[in-house]
């Protein structure tokens, strides 16, 4: 690894901070983890001369080269074999797979082999691989193009699965998770690849040189406080959450936002804590409600802050069907009139 | 040509051990003297022995389960005594005789069958990765492995004897993967040097290779560009030479080839398996008449390279294997319990440490209440 010098002044500091997409946000974290590490490759369909269907790995093959960026065969339980070898030999492969609902042939791969070689192997094998998924919906889509897939892999031990929120987790939370001893499943929220927001360029970097620095990808952030209700969110509902506090505060309700960031581990302290502070928690996620991360959390809740509950924890999210067709998903997805009626329903508590 | 014909099986050593000529392998066999022979006579013979010990100790309930490699003793020894220090090795989970090659400790191999762990053994210490059960999953991680070392200047370097290449082992059934066949596609087009040897024993648990496929296997590697071969998996010196070539291939920066040792199973897919259900006994008999051991014994014989000192010096050997390895099984305790817990991440996981204290607390409260965890 190359080194990377700390103790910039405030002048250099503000220098670093600067307006990005999400999408260029990430597109910056792995441009700056390929030069960090040359051991780091990107992997894909597509990613090379075209710069991946989102382009977000624009630019890169021409810096890097097509040794390093690498247009792979069209077939993802292949890139995802073939990078558990490259890892066993101390590689760090970062994965694109094109889109949320074409991950499953890699489905086996991920669960019986990604996940669980560390534990296999007693903790001799280590594997540092990385799988970037853009994902969930929102885009007018036609279908398998607008999936929510967490709840299908948080299920399996061994793997890590965090979603950022903003430019700046985005750009912080790709370089962790490459750095990671563990696989990570990377999934960026394709209808934000477009929002922009700060993003500080500098502060991630001398956190990279503590392994254990990697590891607070699994913590969540307030990412607005409040006192009456807490929304509990990642990726692409954390905007949604973010525009109901706003309406909330207008109707007099103040509504806290917890931005998960992370799926596996869920940092289910914060959203305690959060929970006994407010007594009323909604989960937002767009995936269906039923058997999925929201269940998880809202059991959590009840067993951790019951007595500080003044309602029952509620849920807003998919429907228990495919995702369908893109002229229903405004109203499949948790928009913001579903969650404000949560949030109404449990202000009548 | 359909895939259980004899045909075009390249052979050094026939059925009744007596030498065949080839002018294409002899070259790549003519190094074997006979003491190389008897070493493979000897390993064949211990991996049997072991195999035997570790059916018998599953009949005891002292296993699980046991995955029994008896009748393909000269694909695994043949093989396994061509691949050398710098190559790595992706077995599927029989290639006992295998890992007899790559120095793994047989008995405690059987940490995996007794349910104490999944992997028994160090594969970086012995370049032989852990048994992967899912058909074909390892094909892939073969193959990545293969082009890393490829990136890693490891092949066709200059300096031959420095080269490296992985050799793969999977079965019939596993040419029917998808992951198999894009493992070939990866191998293929990154000209990894990869050696893929399937180990055609004829059955997949109970469907013959007649169920999944129409041509020879070796056939299979022609759409994808690869060399391919096809020997007689119970003719060591035969499987020794092709595998050799096979490496120099790859090793040499030519890319991959595909071998495959037509054998036979002699015992059931697993100890849980009921073969009569599904093969005659006629068959089997024929089978019998082209042991690997016995071939080599002959031949051996009859070069006047097999003295009954060293064959009584291998039995004892084998004897002492057999009772190592019943020792070793019964001396077996579970590890504390609060084990389990460990390594499933590099780092740790909330979820994990929070139940891992939990199930402490809740073995401790038997303690404390003085009754039995």
């Amino acid at each position: 690894m190359t080194d990377t010098t700390s103790g910039s002044t405030a002048v250099e500091r503000e220098s670093a901070v600067k307006t990005m997409t999400m999408a260029g946000a990430i597109n910056a974290g792995l441009r700056a983890a390929m030069e960090r590490d040359d051991k780091v490759l990107l992997l894909g369909e597509d990613i090379g001369q075209l710069g991946g269907v989102f382009r977000v790995t624009d630019g890169l093959h021409k810096d890097f080269g097509g040794d390093r960026v690498i247009d792979t065969p069209l077939a993802e339980s292949g890139i995802v074999g073939t990078s558990i070898g490259m890892a066993m030999r101390g590689y760090r492969p970062v994965i694109e797979i094109q889109f949320d609902g074409f991950i499953f042939p890699a489905f086996n791969q991920i669960t019986t082999q990604l996940a669980k070689m560390h534990y296999r192997s007693h903790g001799a094998i280590q594997l540092p691989v990385v799988i970037r998924v853009p994902f969930a919906g929102d885009i007018g889509a036609i279908e398998h193009h607008s999936e929510s897939i967490e709840a299908l892999f948080a299920h399996t031990a061994g793997l890590r699965i965090c979603s950022p929120a903003t430019p700046q987790d985005a750009f912080d939370m790709v370089q962790q998770s490459i750095f990671a001893p563990d696989p990570v499943l990377f999934l960026e929220p394709k209808a934000r690849y477009w929002d922009k927001g700060d993003v500080d360029t500098d502060a991630v970097r001398t956190r990279l040189d503590d392994a254990a620095a990697t590891a607070d990808i699994g913590r969540a952030r307030i990412a607005r406080p409040g006192t009456d209700v807490t929304l509990v969110a990642y990726g692409p509902t954390v905007r949604t959450a973010l525009q109901v506090a706003d309406v909330a505060a207008d109707e007099g309700t103040s509504v806290e936002v917890v931005d998960l960031r992370s799926i596996s581990p869920l940092d289910i302290p914060t959203v305690v804590r959060s929970a006994k502070r407010t007594g009323r928690v909604v989960v937002v996620h767009e995936a269906p409600t039923a058997h999925g991360v929201g269940a998880e959390i809202a059991a959590r809740v009840g067993e951790e802050a019951f007595f500080h509950l003044k309602a029952p924890v509620m849920r807003v999210g998919g429907f228990h069907m495919p995702y369908p067709p893109s002229k229903f998903e405004h109203e499949f997805l948790p928009n913001l009139d579903r969650v404000l009626d949560a949030v109404d329903r449990l202000m009548a508590h | 040509m359909g895939p259980l014909s004899d045909e075009g099986l390249v052979q050094l050593l026939d059925a009744d051990g007596t030498r065949v000529g080839d002018p294409d392998w002899e070259p790549y066999a003519s190094h074997l003297t006979p003491e190389a022979l008897r070493l493979s006579w000897r390993l064949m013979t211990l991996t049997r022995a072991f195999d035997a010990e570790a059916t018998s100790l599953q009949r005891q309930g002292e296993l699980g389960l046991w995955v029994s490699c008896l009748g393909q003793e000269a694909a695994q020894i043949g093989s396994g005594t061509a691949i050398r220090e710098p190559d790595y090795v992706f077995p599927s989970y029989r290639e006992h005789g295998v890992a007899l090659t790559r120095s793994v400790d047989l008995p405690q191999m059987l940490t995996l069958f007794r349910g104490l762990e999944h992997g028994s053994w160090d594969p970086a210490q012995h370049s032989f990765h852990l048994y992967t059960l899912v058909i074909g999953a390892h094909t892939l991680h073969a193959t990545g492995y293969a082009m890393a070392m490829d990136r890693d200047g490891l092949v066709a370097s200059g300096q031959p004897d420095k080269d490296g290449a992985v050799v793969c082992y999977f079965g019939d059934g596993a040419t029917s993967q998808g992951d198999v066949n894009e493992a070939f596609v990866f191998a293929s087009v990154n000209n990894a040097p990869i050696v893929f040897f399937i180990q055609n024993n004829q059955f997949a648990i109970s469907e013959p290779t007649t169920r999944q496929s129409r041509v020879t296997l070796a056939q299979r590697a022609d759409g994808f560009g690869i060399p391919r071969v096809r020997v007689d998996g119970n003719d060591v010196i035969a499987v020794h030479a092709v595998t050799q070539w096979a490496l120099r291939h790859a090793r040499a920066g030519q890319g991959p080839v595909l071998i495959e040792a037509f054998t036979y199973r002699m015992a059931a897919h697993t100890t849980s398996d009921d073969p009569t259900r599904y093969r005659s006994h006629a068959d089997e008999e024929k089978w019998r008449q082209r042991d690997p051991i016995a071939r080599l014994e002959k031949h051996l014989d009859s070069l006047g390279e097999l003295s009954q000192e060293y064959r009584d010096e291998v039995a004892a050997e084998a004897k002492a294997l057999g009772k190592r390895t019943r020792e070793t099984v019964k001396s077996w305790e579970r590890p504390p319990l609060l084990t389990m817990f460990d390594h499933v991440y590099a780092e740790p996981h909330a979820q994990v440490e929070a139940e891992r204290a939990w199930f402490d607390r809740y073995q401790q409260s038997f303690i404390d209440e003085g009754s039995h965890a």
